[in-house]
């Protein structure tokens, strides 16, 4: 009775990485009504700095109330449903991106479509440079929601770029040209480069050389490149966040094909905490794509309502630097006190510059170097410990016994009891493991 | 209605680059031309009228006066953390509540709604696209009655690949849908070999501006379930009905089969028709199906409403008190829109066809026709843009069967702007009608319908 998309399990809601958040929905941690609940450390949402942007909505009332100079902007905002977006969100939208990245790379509103959220971004990417059958390459680890957002509705494959804990995950060319030949021998035209960048779930940017090479390679088999920098606010620490779009114009490319292929994926739920607003864009350099991701967003476009409070505050630059600033000292310090306290129990952390968590290497608790050992890990600290963490498989992690632990989404207090659940487990572990 | 391909530029998809977004179509040409030349009272007196653009503006002004009291208007401080980082896919609880509860109210509580049964997206355009991705795949097809609204050839079709088969209805029996159009409409999509998934319509009518009547909705409902296919109604102007009586919505008829074969039955609403907030983008499905409730749902991530919005809604729309003003105000006023506009054409011999709901009128220019023709309709819209200054909806962008029908809308802008919109027409008429008691034409054909 209903179509087939409707009825397989492309919706990805079965892998552990949604499981994990159902059994925390089961029985939550709340210091006060559940202090022996599940302790969320599987979502990647920033809390930190809400109080900041609290306070300026209590200095800012107006446009809460749909108020502006003038007087009220109400029914210009209740009628605006223009799919090319509100001209003054998008100039400050673009100000913003071009802040958060040094101002080393400016950005033309035109050029931005809006989106729904992230989530809408990526599908009608896809829908935009596939077809169904087509494939793109996503370097492992990647974020579990891509077979939901790149495959489902669209009819697109992910193949993926292999990885290796050997040096650090990074991508390296033969891992490329692997990927390529592999989706030949399936039979699969490949479309396209997807990075996450900086990366989820490992929490690292990438360098400048694994970005030319991502270049060179999108050159040389003429294909797109998709940059999801949607964690590019949340770079807290050293190297510095070099965007695909700085990296193509250090090549000197921007009148070459390759400046028209590569795409930016971004969002405000991150940086800023607002996932529930649902502000998502894509940046092109091409009028086409820009034409036609416009029309598309008529099926997900952003609430007139969340476009003028955000445009009001980006527009506020005193606020929105300070914002940026004082977001990155607080996720540095979180992360901080989060491996502080693993190394002590002796577990190691990826180095890692940006993003919410932190990637975790359990494989000395592992009973076998397996997949299904690592289950069995996840399993035993949900249910024995009270924490939900994500398992590296969920992420197509090459290599078992690879974790993401969250740190931005609870209090410091809920932090503490998290590191002090590990030391539980590690104590109950055999004494060499790690 | 065919898709058109052309080969994929710069390695782009046959979805990016494809016409299927209909956007050519005159339905969105004669808005350009507006866009070029608004209208406005003092800045541009001789500019286009918007009378193609099905907007509500008459009642705005009791939704911006709720929105704006002191007392919580939903966006104070308290409620701002827990809301920004509200993303379930579920929707907000309150918002579904509220959004049940009105539902309700606009159809005097003759129906039912289930609060948990409401997916919310990011209004009625995400709402049927979803629902085509849901029960049709790639090549079948959804039939509609024509005439219909034009955007549906985009969502129903551009990136799902789903085809639309139309169900001709004509002026003969006022459009109405009858057994004999929806069989023979089967019959040509399988003489296609074309898989019907389901139909689609809409209820009240848009272009036509009339409700469904019962007897028809039942017609329709025993086809649907005879052919084992589902029924989405698009209920989008339900809270536009002059009268609440004229409107009968599916829901009811479902309750009165004590839910039978309900499981095929879904039902899409929005906030952008009757409450005027498209900006806001506030749509939903409601579905007696569980399986395509949850399906839905999932699909959903992909349009959420912003939470800030569903907060700020969740509040006005459970004010009972707010909301029964706001419906019944609502109404009249549009009642009252629609018989200024139909009394003015009446005045110069034109004739529409006889409305009830909606913020259009469905109006019969065929007697100004040299020949039957949808090129001589296309150029006597053409003629009306650029001489006229308005900009009207022609009927074959609805896909209508009959040239000379064109939609009018008259909910989109102030009272004197219809005023002005109306001497327009009159002064067109009287110049048509001055040349032609010159010419060959009787006079007897310039005021017939």
């Amino acid at each position: 009775m209903l179509s087939r998309k409707a009825t397989c399990k492309s919706h990805g809601e079965d892998s552990s990485y949604f499981l994990g958040w159902q059994e925390y929905e089961k029985n939550p941690h709340d210091p006060v009504r559940n202090p022996s609940g599940i302790i969320q450390l599987g979502l990647a949402e920033n809390q930190l700095s809400f109080d900041l942007l609290e306070s300026w909505i209590a200095r800012n009332q107006e446009p809460t109330g749909f108020m502006k100079k003038g007087g009220s902007i109400f029914r210009e905002l209740a009628l605006f449903q223009d799919y090319r977006g509100m001209p003054v969100f998008k100039k400050e939208l673009a100000e913003y991106m071009a802040a958060i990245r040094q101002d080393r790379v400016r950005f033309d509103p035109n050029n931005i479509v809006l989106t729904a959220g992230a989530t809408s971004a990526n599908e009608a990417l896809m829908f935009c440079l596939a077809e169904a059958g087509e494939a793109f390459l996503v370097p492992t680890p990647y974020y579990p929601g891509f077979d939901r957002d790149l495959k489902w509705r669209t009819g697109v494959e992910i193949v993926p770029i292999q990885s290796s804990s050997v040096n650090n995950f990074r991508i390296i060319p033969s891992a490329l040209e692997e990927a390529y030949q592999h989706a030949q021998k399936l039979h699969l035209k490949v479309k396209g480069l997807f990075i996450t960048n900086p990366s989820n779930p490992l929490g690292t940017t990438l360098s400048i050389h694994e970005l030319d090479h991502l270049i060179n390679f999108a050159i040389d088999k003429n294909i797109h490149i998709v940059s999801d920098e949607i964690y590019s606010g949340t770079v807290f620490d050293s190297p510095r966040f070099i965007s695909i779009m700085e990296a193509i114009k250090k090549k000197h490319l921007e009148n070459t094909a390759i400046w028209s292929r590569v795409h930016i994926v971004s969002s405000l739920s991150k940086d800023f905490g607002l996932p529930g607003f649902r502000i998502g864009m894509i940046y092109f350099n091409s009028k086409t794509l820009i034409a036609a991701a416009t029309k598309m967003s008529s099926f997900g476009l952003v609430s007139s309502q969340s476009q003028f409070l955000l445009s009001k505050i980006l527009g506020d630059k005193k606020f929105t630097r300070n914002y940026i600033m004082e977001n990155r000292n607080r996720l540095k310090n979180r992360r901080k006190t989060l491996v502080s306290g693993l190394q002590k129990y002796g577990i190691r952390c990826l180095d890692n510059n940006a993003g919410l968590f932190c990637w975790i290497d359990m494989r000395c608790l592992l009973t076998s170097y397996t997949f299904e050992a690592e289950m069995e890990l996840w399993r035993r600290i949900i249910f024995e410990y009270g924490l939900n963490i994500s398992p590296g498989s969920s992420f197509h992690c090459p290599e078992p016994g690879w974790f993401r632990i969250c740190f931005s989404n609870m209090s410091e207090e809920t932090l503490d009891l998290a590191v002090r659940r590990i030391k539980a487990l590690m104590d109950s572990s055999s004494p060499n493991a790690c | 209605m065919t898709i058109e391909i052309e080969r994929p530029s710069v390695g782009l998809s046959k979805v990016a680059v494809s016409e299927t977004h209909c956007e050519k179509s005159p339905y969105f040409a004669g808005w350009r031309a507006y866009d070029e030349n608004p209208y406005d009272e003092l800045c541009n007196p001789s500019g286009v009228i918007q009378m193609g653009l099905a907007e509500n503006q008459v009642s705005l002004d009791l939704v911006e006066k709720y929105l704006q009291k002191p007392a919580d208007n939903g966006s104070t401080t308290v409620g701002f953390r827990e809301n920004a980082l509200f993303q379930d896919y579920h929707g907000l609880q309150a918002f579904r509540k509220a959004m049940a509860s009105f539902m309700e109210q606009i159809r005097g509580g003759r129906a039912k709604f289930d609060p948990d049964r409401v997916v919310i997206t990011a209004g009625a355009t995400a709402a049927n696209e979803l629902l085509t991705f849901i029960l049709a795949d790639p090549g079948d097809a959804m039939l509609i009655p024509t005439p219909y609204y034009p955007g549906f050839d985009r969502d129903l079709r551009w990136r799902t690949g789903a085809n639309i088969v139309p169900v001709h209805c004509d002026s003969s029996n006022d459009f109405d849908i009858t057994p004999e159009a929806l069989e023979a409409a089967y019959r040509e999509a399988e003489s296609k070999n074309i898989k019907v998934r389901g139909m689609l319509i809409t209820n009240p009518s848009n272009p036509l501006g009339i409700t469904i009547k019962r007897s028809t909705l039942e017609d329709i409902l025993d086809f649907v379930t005879r052919k084992n296919i589902h029924l989405v109604s698009d209920e989008i102007f339900s809270g536009s009905a002059f009268s609440s009586e004229d409107f009968v919505s599916v829901a009811e008829i479902v309750e009165a089969r004590n839910y039978e074969d309900s499981e095929r039955v879904h039902i899409v609403y929005s906030l952008s028709k009757d409450l005027g907030l498209p900006g806001f983008r506030v749509g939903t499905i409601y579905s007696y199906n569980d399986k395509v409730v949850t399906t839905a749902r999932r699909m959903s991530s992909f349009t959420l409403i912003s939470s800030q919005t569903q907060h700020l809604l969740a509040l006005m729309l459970s004010d009972k008190s707010f909301t029964e003003n706001y419906i019944k105000t609502n109404r009249q006023r549009l009642k009252k829109r629609y018989q200024k506009i139909i009394d003015g054409l009446k005045g110069v011999g034109i004739e529409c066809l006889r409305g009830n709901a909606g913020l259009f009128c469905w109006m019969n220019l065929s007697s100004l026709l040299e020949k039957p023709t949808k090129e001589q309709e296309l150029a006597l819209w053409k003629l009306i843009l650029h001489e006229v200054k308005i900009n009207i909806s022609p009927g074959s962008s609805c896909h209508c069967s009959e040239p000379g029908w064109f939609r009018v809308c008259f909910a989109n802008m102030s009272e004197q702007t219809l005023e002005v919109a109306l001497r327009r027409i009159h002064e067109f008429m009287d110049r048509r009608n001055n040349v032609k008691s010159f010419d060959v034409y009787s006079s007897d054909q310039l005021f017939s319908s």
